[in-house]
């Protein structure tokens, strides 16, 4: 009887029953254990059997410890606590005790209660729609292919297809313009949408031709902006040309005349655009996308324009891409692009060039960077988040603020070590108490290390962002005209109070020339900054800035090329005094804030969490 | 020697048969066997006075004897059994009362005699039972084939009385022998239950279960035909298998008709359920299927919109779209209930307009069949992680609606027009309550959104549904409310207690007003927004129901049960008007077809079933699905039925084939028996995939568009 039961269900035998009595205190005899075996096992099943109601009526096939309770406590039993995770949970056994035991491991509740990376939770749950099946005829074809109701183009539409290709791969830029329009806003289009991506797919033929890939690229906004247009799985293959423009050395970049940078940069941003309106069409994209911009960063064999694409690739994916990627990776990289700036021969002049449009991207990726993890920490940290309304993502430019409210720089000179000593002193003082615990300023040291004072110029003034040209002189009457300016200065300022005020003491410690602090009130300082600045780099060795015209009508270009020469200075300079203070700070900062470890590799539920670029955002 | 005992209650279960009219067959049966039942009382007073049992068998007999004033025997039996005379009456009753049990507590007519003597029976020798079944057993296997497949259901229910006697009666291994030995003959569609019996081998594990007592209590439906009946009892009573016979009388009931005994493929398509088949009358009964009367509804509005649509160039709608309507309104359907029989609630001058709008698209609407299918638009729940429990859309589908796992209710708006609430009281005073556009004036701008949370219930929401106005939403919980939110302010305005088990599912009635809620305790329950108790429990069902739907005329239920039955419920009265068996598992989704002639049911067991209300007869089985079917719906003018399944998939099916296919043959409404033809693939229409997402939803549009909904299961 025992076997044929054991073979139907899972049996509660009663050495169990008794040991589990034993457990309680209780001492059982055979008879009794043995009814109570058969009882326990006829509960068991019975609870189970009602458990799968609650599994049906949920619309599941997988029974869960939810149900289970949910059947418990209806029969008025009391619920199990502790097994509700959705993960399922390992069951061990020991050997020698023939013990088995369900893994429970222990929960460091102060962690937990002190931890800043509270995880998001899951996105909000939405309601998507997309036309499955067309007059009961759907795509059964495997992805990519073009659906059979498609198949048949109707004349109209083949005659549309031919003249918006025209229009946009002609001559006529006006017409072009108004085909990019009517793609765009055209609903009736959707036939035709493999046709278009097929010749968007086809940047790889005209790579020569940078005008050409410029309007595929034009196309691929239009298509993409286009509301009425499901994309699907096209979306992969838009992304890929878009990939394309932006990773590939392309043929039209070996004349440095062309202008291929701007290609790169409006590629990028389109990548950005694709993704976030678009991304969850094709799950894991983000992930692709990353991983192959980081391997075309990490590559060394690759041109520097390549690599260019890859930062602002990232960039434009916004700066968490950047701090799991492109900050991890750029002590290596450094090495490879100092050589590249630091080789004077003529010969290379062209491949610095190019260098110095990737340390420029670079600035301005690892720049935002800071800013917006120094604004997400001082939001969550000091929950003052009422007064920056407005997406993190791209609306960094705007809300990294304006100039009078940057704190005074250190002198150059002393530049890193006023930071390393300004970090080991004031952070014992309060204002690094007051902000929660976070790898900021070690990462700001470590870039600090690589750039030296044109990150330091860039992060506390930030002038070039939000205005139109980052020359010297509007930066100037920017900062005067600031601090009369609307009440949203003082809320930047509170946003980066310490750093303001850490990065004051420095001079003074460091006996610096400039031995009067800026004065609380930030509005002097950005004055007698944006002064030192002037003033320090016309002294630097460096006389021949690249003086490629600020052309860039974009934001990324723009404010790099502003910047790009002045940045070059302290890295040059100050480059070889670097490592030993780099290794200081994390060190200084490892025992005050004990978190930063745990932050470092933040979020524990993705299991490996060195490869960092599997986390998904 | 228990042969008396047999012989007592054959000549007491005889009367019972009158009704089958085999009266004649039996009382040569009763007087033949009597020479044999003396002789036996003779070998069983020597044991009689020993054991407690054997003493209230006699106590019994002598009651009985005494009731039918046999004064002498009486004394002898007494005497011969040593009992005190005044023993006699406060004993039986007591012994009666221990021994009924569950067992035999029908039986009112003569109840301490038929009681004890049950009691005693069922006592007999466990082991004979599987001879008594083993015997009866081989004896269907001989009979002709014709009446093997009708007599062949006589073994589950014996089989599952016998076991549960068994256990009863505390003969736990011979139980489980019992079970082994012939559980493997059980039709597969019992699997389910025979899980559940094989768990259960002590008498107090019955105590508990509910869905036993109910099997024990409630008579376990046959139909068999006259002639493979007298087979059968000829048998039972040449062989005295007074056991098996003690178990026919009390826990069947057979519904004996005359003609052709059923094929087996007949039998199976209608068996399946809990308590066997629905008896015949209890489909007797008349039901007003036919649509209600539409309103008139003035048609300058109307005229409006027309003459608009005649700038742009479209005169020729206008006429036939006049004539189809009035023709419509005037003619009123025989089989149709008087359009007052439930109170219905007004026409408001909003629901006019919608009225309008409706007729406006139906005139757009795209005529399915089997040439022309539907286009599907898949909403997809994404990051639907606490779990998606139930969806609704609204008539007009502009909003939907998903009940949650977390107890929250959420409401999206489908089309560009953002989810807005009601200015706050304050606010309200201030604005111009004379003004055209009031009722856009008391609309706050500042809470538009895409989608409304609202929090209430206390445990997963498995039943949702909008009113037709759009101005409410129901939802009813696992926490044992439903609960009625507005859709004007997303808060809860009431929350309907009296289930106080969880509620698997709620419908709003078609007109409003009215809605229906069925769930774990077995019972459904009609209540109207304005009324904090039910105004009808309809009870009936042996198990949870499990979904419930309005006719389409409002005055009928319908609820789907995990008994594997549907029964129909008349509003009006509370009476159960129809109960449809042949689902071999729960029934998940119902949907009535839009002229309200007829039902279609899904199930966990794949199958959806096709039934005309009318008549109470099963109109077609459609097979495909491969998982439990969560959703069913007709399409507008009923040319098309779609199925959504748990298997990911979406089903259209031919139904105006099958049900023109059996309207054909016309003898099936005389003796209820159908031929199912075994067409389902040519039938099926079209099978449409989602990706990895379970089908929990289906809607119609008022233009034919069909409308999938579920969650993303990555």
């Amino acid at each position: 009887m025992a076997d044929r039961e054991e073979r139907r269900f899972a049996e509660v035998s009663r050495e169990s029953v008794r040991l589990m009595a034993e457990g309680a205190g209780v001492e059982l005899g055979d008879d009794v254990a043995a009814l109570l075996a058969e009882d326990v096992c006829y509960r068991l099943r019975e609870a189970t059997q009602s458990s799968s109601q609650f599994m049906r009526h949920a619309k599941r096939r997988k029974l869960t410890v939810e149900d289970f309770n949910r059947a418990l406590r209806w029969s008025n039993v009391e619920a199990i606590c502790g097994y509700g995770a959705q993960d399922a949970l390992p069951f061990r056994s020991v050997k020698e005790g023939e013990l088995f035991f369900v893994e429970d491991r222990d929960v460091n509740l102060v962690e937990l209660a002190l931890a800043t990376n509270i995880p998001k939770g899951c996105a909000e749950t939405m309601v998507r729609v997309n036309v499955s099946y067309l007059d009961g005829k759907g795509n059964l074809e495997p992805q990519g292919t073009v659906p059979t109701a498609v198949q048949s183009l109707s004349d109209d539409l083949l005659k549309y297809y031919q003249q918006i290709t025209r229009a946009i791969l002609g001559e006529d830029p006006h017409l072009m313009k108004v085909a990019l329009l009517d793609l765009q806003s055209n609903s009736k289009i959707a036939a035709l949408l493999p046709y278009f991506v097929y010749v968007i797919s086809g940047v790889k033929s005209v790579s020569h031709d940078l005008e050409q890939l410029n309007r595929l690229m034009h196309m691929v906004k239009s298509l993409v902006q286009n509301p009425y247009l499901y994309l699907g799985s096209y979306v992969r293959s838009l992304v890929s040309s878009v990939m394309y423009c932006i990773l590939e050395p392309l043929a039209a970049s070996i004349n440095p005349l062309n202008d291929h940078w701007t290609l790169r940069d409006y590629a990028a941003l389109l990548l950005s655009h694709i993704f976030w309106t678009h991304g969850d069409l094709v799950s894991g994209l983000y992930h692709q996308i990353v991983l192959s911009l980081q391997k075309v960063l990490s590559d060394p064999v690759r041109p520097l324009c390549s690599h260019y694409g890859a930062v602002v690739g990232l960039h434009a994916l916004g700066w968490k891409a950047v701090e799991r990627v492109l900050f991890p990776h750029l002590p290596a990289y450094w090495a490879n692009l100092q050589a590249v700036l630091d080789d004077y021969s003529v010969s290379n002049a062209q491949v610095k060039a190019d260098g110095h449009k990737v340390y420029g991207a670079i600035l301005v990726a690892v720049e935002r960077l800071l800013k917006m993890k120094a604004l997400s920490l001082s939001q969550s940290a000091e929950g003052h988040s009422g007064a920056h309304p407005g997406s993190v993502v791209g609306a960094a430019s705007y809300r990294v603020n304006s100039p009078g409210l940057s704190p005074p720089p250190e002198p150059l000179s002393e530049a890193a070590l006023g930071i390393a000593s300004h970090l080991q002193v004031g952070g014992a003082g309060c204002h690094w108490e007051e902000w929660t615990p976070v790898p900021l300023p070690a990462m700001y040291c470590e870039l600090y290390s690589f750039f030296g004072d044109s990150l330091a110029v860039r992060f506390s003034t930030g002038p070039g962002f939000g205005t139109h040209s980052p020359c010297t002189p509007s930066q100037l009457s920017n900062s005067r005209k600031e601090p009369p300016g609307p009440a949203s200065n003082l809320d930047t300022t509170r946003k980066m109070p310490q750093l303001t005020a850490n990065l004051n003491i420095s001079p003074r410690q460091d006996g610096s020339p400039r031995t009067d602090p800026p004065p609380p009130t930030t509005r002097g300082a950005p004055i007698y900054l944006s002064g030192l600045s002037r003033e320090v780099f016309p002294k630097a060795r460096f006389t021949s800035p690249q003086t490629t015209p600020p052309a860039f009508s974009f934001l990324i270009g723009g404010r790099q090329m502003g910047q790009r020469c002045q940045g070059r200075r302290p890295f040059q300079t100050m480059f070889a005094t670097t490592p030993p203070v780099s290794a200081v700070p994390p060190r200084t900062y490892a025992h005050k804030l004990p978190v930063i470890g745990r932050v470092g590799k933040p979020v524990r539920r993705w299991t490996c969490s060195h490869y960092s670029l599997h986390l998904p955002l | 020697d228990t042969s008396l005992a047999k012989q007592k209650t054959d000549i007491k279960t005889e009367p019972s048969t009158d009704g089958f009219g085999n009266n004649n067959a039996n009382d040569g049966r009763v007087l033949s066997a009597s020479p044999g039942s003396g002789s036996s009382t003779g070998s069983n007073k020597q044991t009689a006075a020993v054991t407690p049992e054997d003493q209230q068998t006699l106590l019994a007999v002598l009651q009985f004897l005494k009731k039918n004033k046999l004064i002498e025997s009486v004394e002898i039996l007494r005497r011969e059994a040593g009992l005190p005379e005044n023993s006699l009456d406060p004993k039986a009753t007591e012994s009666a009362g221990a021994g009924s049990g569950g067992a035999a507590a029908v039986a009112e007519d003569q109840p301490d005699v038929r009681v004890v003597l049950s009691a005693y029976s069922q006592q007999g020798d466990p082991t004979l039972y599987e001879v008594y079944y083993s015997d009866l057993k081989k004896f269907i296997e001989t009979v002709l084939d014709c009446h093997r497949a009708e007599l062949s259901q006589v073994f589950y229910p014996l089989f599952v009385h016998m076991y549960l006697e068994l256990v009863y009666n505390n003969h736990e291994s011979e139980a489980k022998a019992f079970f082994e030995k012939f559980s493997g003959d059980q039709e597969c569609y019992y699997e389910e239950d025979l899980r559940v019996l094989s768990g259960l081998t002590k008498k107090e594990h019955m105590r508990g279960n509910e869905t036993l007592l109910d099997f024990r209590t409630s008579k376990f439906v046959l139909r068999i035909s006259r002639d493979s009946y007298q087979l059968l009892k000829r048998h039972l009573q040449e062989r005295q298998n007074n056991q098996i016979w003690n178990i026919i009388q009390e826990h069947l009931y057979i519904d004996i008709f005359d003609g052709m005994p059923r094929s087996k493929s007949q039998i199976d398509a209608m068996s399946g359920s809990l308590a066997g088949e629905a008896k015949r009358e209890a489909n007797k009964t008349k039901v007003y299927y036919g649509l209600l009367k539409e309103p008139e509804i003035e048609l300058p509005l109307d005229d409006e919109d027309e003459e608009a649509e005649n700038e742009e160039g479209k005169p020729k709608k206008k006429k036939p779209k006049k004539d189809s309507m009035g023709s419509k309104s005037k003619k009123q359907d025989p089989n149709a209930p008087s359009q007052n029989r439930i109170p219905l609630p007004e026409l408001k001058d909003s629901d006019k307009l919608d009225k309008i709008m409706y007729m406006k698209e139906a005139t757009k609407r795209i005529r399915l069949g089997s040439d022309n299918l539907p286009s599907v638009c898949f909403y997809t729940f994404l990051n639907a992680y606490q779990g998606l429990t139930a969806v609704d859309f609204t008539d007009d589908s502009s909003l939907i609606a998903g009940g949650f796992a977390d107890s929250t209710v959420r409401v999206w708006s489908v089309t560009p027009k953002k989810l807005r609430k009601v200015k706050s009281a304050a606010d309200l005073n201030l604005i111009d309550k004379e003004s055209d556009d009031v009722l856009e004036r008391i609309m706050d701008e500042k809470t538009a959104s895409e989608s409304k949370i609202m929090y209430g219930h206390s445990g997963p929401v498995y039943g949702i549904s909008f009113s037709p106005d759009r101005n409410y939403l129901l939802s009813s919980s696992e926490d044992g409310t439903v609960r009625l939110w507005s859709l004007l302010t997303f808060t809860c305005l009431v929350a309907y207690k009296g289930h106080n088990y969880p509620v698997w599912d709620t419908q709003f009635s078609p007109y409003g007003y009215y809605f229906v809620s069925g769930g774990h305790d077995r019972v459904a329950r009609l209540w109207a927004t304005d009324h904090y108790q039910p105004l009808r429990i309809f009870s009936g069902h042996l198990a949870d129901i499990t979904c419930t739907r309005f006719h389409p005329n409002s005055n009928y239920v319908a609820t789907g049960s995990s008994d594997r039955t549907i029964r129909v419920w008349d509003v009006l009265s509370g009476n159960c008007v129809r109960i449809f068996t042949g689902h071999k598992g729960p029934i998940h989704s119902l949907a009535f077809s839009p002229n309200g002639k007829f039902l279609a049911s899904g199930a966990t067991d794949g199958r959806v079933l096709l039934w005309d209300i009318g008549h109470g007869l099963m109109m077609g089985e459609l097979k495909g699905h491969t998982d439990t079917i969560y959703s069913l719906r007709f399409s507008r003018d009923g040319e098309i039925l779609a199925s959504g399944s748990m298997d990911n998939t979406v089903r259209l099916w031919d139904v105006m084939k099958a049900f023109d296919d059996l309207e054909t043959d016309d003898f099936t409404a005389a003796t209820g028996h159908i031929h199912l033809q075994d067409n389902s693939q040519e039938l099926l229409l079209g099978t449409y995939t989602t990706k990895s997402t379970p089908v929990i939803h289906l809607h119609f549009t008022r233009r034919n568009l069909l409308l999938a909904a579920g969650a993303f299961n990555p």
